[in-house]
């Protein structure tokens, strides 16, 4: 067994035990589950294509509400539901009409994402570089304010989403596996597209967009694949963690921007963009880091989180990962020939 | 939306409101989209803290009125306290990243807008200000538009310090240098060109010029420690639209935006005012692209 599987199994094993290992601390695990999602579908445009965008996290926010439209809208009238009406509505779910919903939304929230990502890309990817990063960051902050606005959805006040029919420690241990779930197969997913030609075209727009087109590549579609992927994967976690917390609005739970939003970026960046496990190893490090400190900082949080991207950006920006393999290339299965060694280290610093 | 469109119909006279508060405002845009402008164009760095800049100069005129000083006369310190701020940033951040490539210091200016909006958080709290002028508020056209001195007087400095900056870059000495740098920064280097310097005393240059953008906003608007990102928004809806070096069309493009966010604020609601600038960056994008897309051959 290769030791990368023996890392798969080490996840595997925690990752199922840990409920039980942890009781107190499900909802951390799980929301490390959706951050190691975060910084791996991140990084198929940020590191593996070289395209950085700020604003990935309107998928997570448009999935969240897609599939909260979708749970609600199949037994009652949504706009009558978030009405100030339908406030005794919430707990009139039977479990049944609830798990239907569930998994309604489940699948509704990636394709209405991914659809998203076909129209976003039409408008977005004819823009290169710094003008796709404002340029997405700019539509995530407009998707939370015209979201905001937008009654039908409940607006700035947000919708309260169905109660989960069991005990609470049930719904806590029913939400865990499928956030282990959505980030496990996102790591297996992109782990065999990353393998394939399609990952290669990725890395070839990455290095030079213009050489990989003058060699007959289909740029646009393979940026606009790959854009869908991510957004398939964020519209899944959109819709588990609304239903985790179980109440979305728009600014501070749907469209984070400064929050989850950049986080993605600092984790992925933090690991090792461009890389398979540098976003995992990230999202790790920077979860654990936040959630020790977080509450320690008494408002210096923040603060902390901006020197922390300036820090990162400006002296380690290969991340862990990057600076491991520069360090150990043996272990990565880097042979470094000595004629070539000075272009290979320009390149892994890349 | 329909009932507001009919009234600016049937009572043009809002009409005149509308746009002469979007101008006031515009004004102080277009100083702070100069100096985007001014980075982006001689160090090709995208400076995302650009409203942050802005932000922090209005907070040296509220900590004015807290002194009981005009917050008039804050335009001084802030011009020159922001210009060592920006100096500061240039040498600890934008100097290490200014040879990489454009992401990384689009990435750096985004953790420093963190960092400074998350300050003024801590030392101000997240309340709305706005530093009290005290000047008088005149009625013209019969009453039905209010002008006060201190947007005319705004836009009077607005343009007067434009006009500096603009004399400045054209005829000093480092005005020169900067000129230089922006068209070759080697070719600057071998004439003797302490590029270095160049590019720290624009990247101060326009932290002031934000500074004192930020001191006007204060006072004939609202300032609060969040409302950095749409001001960065602006500047870069300005820029893209006009393009570089295109001082014009700068102008134009910031006063075509201030009315513009007046309008939507009026028609559409308030909450729309700050989207407004958002789609408007889209818009403006596109537009881009497709005028790209003319003169692109593509393979597929």
């Amino acid at each position: 067994m290769s030791k990368e599987n023996y890392l798969h199994v080490a996840f595997i094993a925690f990752g199922v035990l840990a409920p039980f290992l942890f009781p107190n601390y499900i909802f951390q695990i799980s929301m490390l589950w959706i951050m190691i999602l975060f910084a791996l579908t991140w990084d198929t445009l940020g590191g593996q294509m070289g395209y950085n965008s700020l604003g990935n996290i309107i998928f997570f926010g448009i999935g969240m509400y897609i599939c909260a439209v979708v749970q609600v809208g199949q037994v009652y009238d949504v706009a009558l539901y978030t009405s100030p009406d339908g406030a005794s509505l919430t707990g009139n779910f039977e479990p049944e009409q609830y798990y239907t919903g569930l998994v309604l939304g489940i699948i509704a929230a990636p394709i209405g994402c991914v659809i998203l990502a076909v129209l976003l890309s039409q408008v977005f990817f004819g823009l290169r570089g710094p003008y796709f990063a404002i340029g997405t960051l700019g539509v995530a902050l407009a998707a939370g304010e015209l979201i905001g606005a937008w009654d039908y959805v409940g607006g700035g006040g947000g919708i309260a989403l169905p109660v989960f029919p069991g005990e609470i420690g049930t719904r806590n241990i029913f939400f865990y596996y499928l956030c282990l779930i959505s980030a496990f197969s996102t790591y297996a997913f992109l782990r065999w597209l990353y393998q394939t030609r399609f990952g290669l075209a990725l890395n070839a727009i990455r290095d030079d967009e213009g050489k990989a087109e003058a060699m007959g590549l289909h740029t646009k579609r393979h940026k606009t694949v790959a854009w869908c992927t991510s957004a398939f994967f964020l519209g899944i976690s959109g819709a588990l963690f609304g239903n985790m917390t179980g109440f979305i609005e728009p600014l501070e739970v749907a469209f984070p921007t400064i929050t989850f939003g950049i986080f993605m970026v600092a984790m992925a960046l933090l690991g090792g963009k461009g890389t398979l496990w540098g976003p995992v190893l990230g999202a790790i490090m920077f979860h654990t880091i936040k959630e020790l400190t977080w509450t320690h900082l008494l408002g210096w949080q923040w603060i902390a989180l901006g020197t922390l991207i300036i820090l990162n950006v400006v002296y380690f920006q290969q991340g862990v990962l990057g600076w491991a393999r520069d360090k150990w290339p043996e272990m990565f299965g880097v042979t470094v020939d000595e004629s070539m060694s000075t272009s290979s280290s320009k390149e892994t610093a890349s | 939306m329909w009932d507001n469109i009919m009234v600016l119909t049937v009572a043009p006279v809002f009409n005149v409101q509308l746009i002469l508060d979007g101008l006031f405002v515009g004004a102080i845009f277009a100083l702070a989209a100069y100096g985007l402008a001014l980075v982006w164009g001689v160090m090709n760095v995208k400076n995302l803290a650009q409203g942050e800049f802005v932000i922090m100069g209005g907070y040296f005129a509220y900590v004015a009125t807290q002194f009981e000083i005009h917050p008039l006369l804050a335009l001084i310190p802030a011009f020159v306290i922001m210009f060592g701020f920006g100096w500061a940033v240039y040498k600890i951040i934008i100097s290490k990243v200014i040879e990489r490539d454009l992401f990384t210091s689009l990435l750096a200016s985004f953790g420093l807008a963190l960092v400074i909006q998350q300050a003024l958080n801590l030392v101000f709290g997240p309340e709305v200000q706005t530093a009290q002028s005290g000047m008088k508020v005149r009625t013209i056209l019969d009453g039905n538009v209010t002008v006060s001195d201190i947007r005319v007087l705004s836009f009077v400095i607005c343009a007067a310090l434009a006009g500096a900056i603009v004399l400045f870059i054209k005829h000093s000495r480092m005005g020169q240098a900067i000129r230089a740098t922006s068209q070759d920064p080697r070719a600057a280097r071998v004439m003797g060109i302490d590029t270095e310097k160049v590019y720290a005393f624009t990247y101060a240059l326009n932290a002031a010029i934000c500074g004192a953008s930020g001191v006007l906003i204060s006072m004939i608007w609202v300032i609060q420690p969040f409302y950095g990102v749409p001001h960065s928004i602006r500047a870069f809806v300005v820029v893209t639209a006009a393009g570089l070096g295109n001082l014009p069309g700068v102008i134009i493009a910031a006063l075509g935006l201030g009315v513009a966010e007046q309008y939507s604020g009026f028609v559409l609601g308030a909450e729309f005012q700050q989207a407004t600038v958002v789609i408007l960056l889209i818009l403006v994008l596109m537009w881009r692209q497709y005028q790209m897309n003319k003169i692109r051959q593509v393979v597929q």
